[in-house]
C-alpha cells in the first residue's frame, strides 16, 4: 500500500488523460493571450504545440516510470521531485529545439520553463482539489452502499432461521451466529482501503453459509477459483453484494433452486470476476439489483477511475455480471 | 373448543420448523399441512380445508398474496395470516385493511394473539390486496364447492360468452366469472385480441388462413396448436396479423 494518498496515481489511464487534456487547455489559453487576432491563433498554437506535445508526452512517460518511487515518499517530497523533473525536461527540450530549429520565438527557455512550471502547478492543484472533493464521496458512497447491502429481508429471515435451530440443533445455531457476527462486522466497518481478495472470498462463503441454512440444497455454488491471482487487492464488499443479488433474484424465485457460478481469473494486469445465476424473465424484482450494481460501479470508479468496468448481460436463461479491474498486488 | 386446523406455507424449511415449534406451544391447534410454495398451499388447502392458512409472502411459483386470493374462493373460506420478514408495501396495505400479518422472526405472544382473533371473528375480505399483486400465475375457478387452478401458461384462448369467459386449455374448457377486458389488462403481454370477444395466447397461434367464398366475404382464421377449432379474426384486428 502506498502511504502517499494525496499524490494522483500517475499510472492510471484516467489521470494521464486528464493531464493531456489539462495541459493542452493551458496551451490554448497561453495562445489566446499572445495572439492579437483570430487568424494568428492557429499558427501560434501549432508553433507552441511543437514544443508542448513532445514535452508533455516525455513528462508523462517519465512520471509514469517514476510513480512507484514517488508514491513511497511524502507528498511534499514527491511534489518537489515532480517540479524538479519538469524543470529539467523543459530546459533540455527548449535548448534542444532552439539550437536545431527556427522556433526561437516560441522556445525562449524562460518562457518554456515558466509555462511548464505553471502547468505542473495547475495540474497538481487540480488533482489535489479533485481528491478533496471526492473523499467525502467515498464516505458517502460507503454509507449508501451499506444501506443497500444489509437487505432487511436477509437480516430478519436469517434471525428467523437461527431461531428455528436453537431448540433442535444448538451447535449449528452457534456457528450461524458467529458467521453473522463476522459478516456484520465487515458490513458496518470502515471500508475505504483495498482488501486482499482471499478475505473477500471468505466473507462471501460465510454469507453463503447463512443463506444455505434457509435455502438448504436449493442453493448450490460453484467456485471456479483455481487460477486465483496471488495477493490481489480488491475494493471491500465487491463480491458479497453481487452474490447476495444472485441468491435473491436468481435462486429464491425458483422452487427447485439453482446454481451460482463465481469465476475469478486474471490475465496480465487485469483481474476478472464473473458471477452468474439462473434467470427467469417473469419475476419482477429488478430495482434492488440496479441499486447494487450502480453502487459497485461508483466504488470501482472511485478506486480505479476509468480502468475498471462492470457489465451485466442475460442470455440462455443466465444472468451474468462481469467486473474487470486492475490487478493490484499487496 | 374444537381444535383449529392450520396450513403452513413457506419456501424455507427453518421458517416452517420455527412456526411448528411455536404452534406446538399453543393449545388447541394442529398443523395439518405444510407447503413449500403458493401453488402447493392452494392444492393442499383444497384437499384439507384448513381453518387457517399461515402464508409467507415471497415464495417461488406463486406468492402468498396470490395463493390467498385463490384460497378465498374455498367454502368455507379459510382465515389467512400472512408472514413476512420485510415487505413495506404489503404491510402498509395490511394495516389499512385490518388484515392480519406476522413479522419474522415471529414471537409466540403475537402468534397467540393472532390465533385468538381468528377464533373470534370471521375472515376479513382480502379484496384490498389486489393492487399489490403482480400478474397472477394461475386462474382459479369454482367447481362444486372447491376450486381448480389453471396455470396461465396452459391457456390457449379466452372467449367472452354472455356472463362468463370460456377458458380453453389443451385438455378442457372452464367457465370463469371475470371480464375479458380485465384479463386483457392483466395479461396483455401474453395474449392478443383477435376478435372483440376473444383473447388468444401468442405462443399457441400456429398460423393464419383465409377462408370463405371468392367474393368479399373472405375471413382470416387463426389456427391453434393443440386444439382443432380456429378463431375468426375480425376485420378490425387484421392489422395484427400483418405485424405477426
Amino acid at each position: 500500500m502506498s502511504k502517499n494518498k494525496q499524490l494522483p496515481n500517475l499510472q492510471n489511464l484516467g489521470i494521464l488523460l486528464r493531464i493531456l487534456v489539462g495541459v493542452n487547455l493551458f496551451g490554448i489559453i497561453a495562445t489566446i493571450l499572445v495572439s492579437k487576432q483570430l487568424s494568428e491563433f492557429l499558427p501560434i498554437f501549432t508553433m507552441l504545440s511543437t514544443v508542448i506535445q513532445p514535452l508533455l508526452l516525455f513528462s508523462i512517460l517519465v512520471l509514469y516510470l517514476l510513480y512507484p518511487l514517488l508514491k513511497k515518499l511524502r507528498y511534499w517530497q514527491s511534489v518537489a521531485i515532480i517540479v524538479g523533473v519538469e524543470i529539467i525536461i523543459a530546459t533540455t527540450i527548449s535548448l534542444l529545439f532552439s539550437q536545431s530549429l527556427l522556433l526561437e520565438y516560441a522556445t525562449a527557455p524562460y518562457r518554456v520553463i515558466l509555462l511548464t512550471l505553471s502547468a505542473t502547478a495547475a495540474m497538481l492543484y487540480y488533482f489535489d482539489l479533485r481528491q478533496r472533493a471526492y473523499s467525502p464521496a467515498i464516505t458517502e458512497a460507503r454509507l449508501q452502499a451499506l444501506q443497500a447491502r444489509i437487505r432487511p429481508h436477509f437480516l430478519f429471515n436469517s434471525i428467523n432461521a437461527v431461531l428455528s435451530l436453537i431448540r433442535s440443533q444448538p451447535k449449528r445455531a452457534e456457528t450461524a451466529l458467529e458467521d453473522m457476527a463476522e459478516l456484520f462486522r465487515v458490513l458496518m466497518g470502515e471500508n475505504r482501503d483495498l482488501v486482499p481478495l482471499e478475505q473477500e472470498i471468505t466473507l462471501c462463503k460465510q454469507y453463503l453459509n447463512i443463506e444455505s441454512l434457509r435455502m438448504e440444497d436449493r442453493l448450490r455454488v460453484d467456485w471456479r477459483v483455481d487460477e486465483l491471482p496471488n495477493h490481489a487487492l480488491v475494493p471491500p464488499l465487491i463480491l458479497q453484494p453481487l452474490v447476495e443479488n444472485a441468491v435473491y433474484h436468481g435462486i429464491e424465485p425458483i422452487a427447485e433452486g439453482g446454481q451460482i457460478v463465481v469465476t475469478i481469473t486474471h490475465k496480465a494486469n487485469e483481474l476478472l470476476i464473473k458471477i452468474s445465476n439462473p434467470y427467469q424473465a417473469n419475476n419482477s424484482h429488478h430495482m434492488g439489483n440496479k441499486m447494487a450494481l450502480k453502487n459497485i460501479k461508483e466504488r470501482l470508479a472511485l478506486h480505479f477511475d476509468l480502468e475498471a468496468s462492470i457489465r451485466h448481460q442475460t442470455n440462455n436463461g443466465h444472468y451474468t455480471v462481469t467486473i474487470r479491474m486492475p490487478y493490484e498486488k499487496s | 373448543m374444537s381444535s383449529l386446523t392450520i396450513l403452513i406455507a413457506d419456501d424455507e424449511a427453518p421458517a416452517r420448523n420455527r412456526l411448528k415449534d411455536l404452534l406446538s406451544d399453543i393449545t388447541n391447534v394442529s398443523v395439518i399441512a405444510e407447503a413449500k410454495n403458493g401453488k402447493e398451499a392452494v392444492d393442499l388447502a383444497i384437499q384439507h380445508k384448513p381453518d387457517l392458512m399461515l402464508l409467507d409472502i415471497r415464495m417461488p411459483l406463486m406468492d402468498g398474496l396470490e395463493a390467498a386470493e385463490h384460497a378465498q374462493k374455498l367454502i368455507p373460506k379459510p382465515h389467512i395470516i400472512f408472514t413476512t420478514a420485510f415487505d413495506t408495501y404489503a404491510i402498509k396495505a395490511f394495516d389499512l385493511n385490518a388484515i392480519d400479518y406476522l413479522l419474522k422472526p415471529i414471537r409466540l405472544e403475537r402468534l397467540q394473539a393472532a390465533i385468538e382473533k381468528v377464533r373470534a371473528i370471521a375472515p376479513p375480505s382480502l379484496a384490498a390486496l389486489k393492487p399489490l399483486q403482480k400478474t397472477r400465475s394461475h386462474l382459479s375457478i369454482h367447481e362444486r364447492g372447491s376450486i381448480v387452478l389453471i396455470p396461465i401458461d396452459e391457456i390457449i384462448y379466452c372467449r367472452a360468452e354472455l356472463k362468463y369467459v370460456t377458458i380453453r386449455t389443451k385438455e378442457k374448457e372452464y367457465l370463469l366469472e371475470e371480464s375479458l377486458t380485465h384479463l386483457e389488462a392483466e395479461f396483455g403481454e401474453r395474449f392478443i385480441r383477435l376478435h372483440r370477444n376473444c383473447l388468444v395466447a401468442q405462443y399457441a397461434i400456429s398460423g393464419y388462413e383465409k377462408r370463405g367464398d371468392e367474393t368479399d366475404n373472405q375471413q382470416w382464421h387463426a389456427m391453434l396448436k393443440g386444439v382443432p377449432e380456429t378463431i375468426t379474426v375480425s376485420r378490425r384486428q387484421q392489422h395484427l396479423i400483418r405485424k405477426a
